[in-house]
Order: C-alpha cells, then structure tokens, then sequence
C-alpha cells in the first residue's frame, strides 16, 4: 500500500519537472504545457491529503476534492486564453520562441 | 491502492513529464502530456477520487490537449530551426528543480507520518467503526442508529457484490452545500474567458498600431 509521503514525493518530482522545462525549453507552447504539469501535480497533492484525512464519518475530507475540481476549471480558461494570447503574439512577432521577445529587455 | 498499480501510473506520469520536457518537437511534447495526465488520473482513481479522475481525462486529455495540438497545427511551425540551448539556462533547470526534489525529500524525511499516512480501506465496516468511535449517529449500546444503515453512502458501501464509495454524490454535495457561490463564479469565469478569447483572436479590421 502507497503511503501519503510516496504520493508527495510523486507531486514533487512532477512539480519539479514542470518547473524544469519551464526554465530550459524555449518554445513558449512547451512552457505552457509545463506550467499544466505543474497545476497537475498541485492537485495530486490535494487529493491525496484529501483521501488520507479521513473525517469523523469515516469518509475523505472532500473539500480538497472540490478544491481540484475548481482548480480544473480555471486550468480549462486559462488555457483557452493563453493559447489565444500565443496566436496573437505569433500574429504580431512570426516567432513563439522567448529568446526573440526581448523588446522589453533594459 | 495496491503497490503495483501505484508505482506503474507513478512512473507512467513521471515519464511522461520528462519526455513532455525532452521532446524537440511540440506535437510529441503535447502527447507526452498526454501520457503523464493519464498517469495521474490512475493515481487519483486508485486515491478513490473517481470523479476527479474522470474529469482529469476529460479536460486535460481531450479537451486542453486538442486545443494544444490545434493551435500548433494553426501556427504551422514545422520549419523550426534546432534550438541551441545556452549551458547557464541548462544549468539552471536542472540545480532548481533538483533543489526543490531535495527539499521535498528532507521534509518527508524528517517527518514521520505514523499511522495517518498509511493507507486505510474505505468500507461499510470502517465507517461504522468510525461513527461509533465518534459517537455520531449510535445509541448507548455503540449500535449505529438506524440512519446510518439507511444512508445511501453506507449501502453502497455495504453493497456485498460490488462495495464503491458513492465519489460524485459526495463531491456533488460537498460542492452544492459548501461552495454554491464559488460555483457560480466559476460559471461567470468561463463566460468571461470565452468572451475574451473571441475578442482576442478576432483579426482587427485595420492593424493596431503597436504590432510591428
């Protein structure tokens, strides 16, 4: 049986990968997916403490499932907005590479 | 959970977010995602977070990903020239997640978890073990009071063929109950989204004057 701590570390090592390739990669499109996997791995977090803080009914505490459900929702708009913000740069630049939008560098 | 099927959508999802990192082309990377929300949904079943996990295959599978790979369609970028990645961002990426990784791994660590961490069957028997144990809903004799027999949450747990935790009735009552206002602005976000993705991706009749 998975223990709560191995479900952290899972979120963690996804979060950290996330993170990773929001750094490294260059293609804005492969950071926004990076960003995801980082709201992802937060959720995994919630439900799991949400499943292992069982309430005095004998049940998950679901308000952090809820929690999740939201956090899908605004995941779902933001990136619906997002990726129309990336097609109006690409519009405006031709590029989607973070390297060439240096316009505001001091 | 059993260990097994843990630790097989565990590495399906951390595979998935290194190959989503790894892949040169967009189009791999998109499906690489795939992969590791598919990866996580398995976690969350096996967490009995059915209707999260349901839903996390719904929209981030299907939906975000066919808006992922519709808007690299759109924006045609096959002729992409092979990136030189500089060896300081390089350096960067890997020091800083490592040292979140480690820090994670020191507050696990230092941290015993006892027996809350461990992972308990949900069941009809555990239920009223709890309930009795709470004093909620028994009578002095510790017999669970005829309400929680009748709850439909002990009967399908209590079901003999085929015991399941009823997950959407309880997260349906949780969100209705508790979060009826959050809800409705969830409802006024994604009109306000929508409404400003058809405002932002409408071609302007005459160019504004900032795009160069």
């Amino acid at each position: 049986m998975a223990s709560l701590h191995e479900f952290l570390f899972i979120s963690g090592l996804l979060f950290a990968i996330g993170l990773a390739g929001v750094i490294i990669r260059r293609n804005i499109i492969v950071i926004f997916m990076s960003l995801e996997l980082m709201l992802a791995a937060a959720s995994l977090t919630l439900v799991a403490f949400s499943r292992f803080h069982i309430q005095p009914d004998g049940l998950p505490d679901y308000n952090g499932q809820v929690f999740v459900f939201f956090i899908i929702t605004v995941a779902a708009a933001e990136v619906a907005v997002g990726l129309a913000i990336i097609v109006a740069l690409y519009r405006a630049r031709q590029t989607i590479n973070v390297e060439d939008l240096n316009s505001m560098r001091g | 959970m059993h260990i097994l099927a843990f630790y097989l959508f565990a590495i399906l999802a951390v595979v998935g977010g290194i190959l989503l990192v790894a892949f040169r082309n967009p189009v791999s990377s998109a499906l690489a995602m795939v992969l590791s929300f598919i990866g996580l949904a398995g976690l969350f079943i096996g967490l009995n977070a059915y209707f999260v996990g349901i839903v996390q295959i719904l929209v981030y599978a299907g939906a975000i990903m066919v808006l992922f790979i519709f808007i690299i369609m759109l924006l045609d970028l096959n002729d992409e020239k092979p990136v030189k990645f500089k060896s300081s961002t390089v350096l960067a990426g890997v020091v800083i997640p490592l040292l979140l990784v480690v820090q994670v791994l020191g507050v696990i660590q230092s941290h015993n978890q006892g027996e809350a961490g461990e992972f308990k069957e949900i069941t009809a028997e555990t239920m009223k073990k709890s309930a009795q144990e709470h004093y909620l809903r028994t009578d002095e004799n510790g017999e669970p009071l005829p309400l929680l027999e009748q709850s439909a949450i002990y009967k399908s747990l209590a079901h003999e063929t085929a015991p399941k935790l009823p997950d959407t009735n309880l997260i349906g009552h949780a969100i209705f109950k508790g979060y009826n206002f959050p809800l409705q602005i969830m409802g006024a976000l994604l009109l306000v989204a929508t409404i400003g993705v058809v405002v932002l991706s409408k071609r302007s009749a005459k160019k504004a004057p900032s795009a160069s």
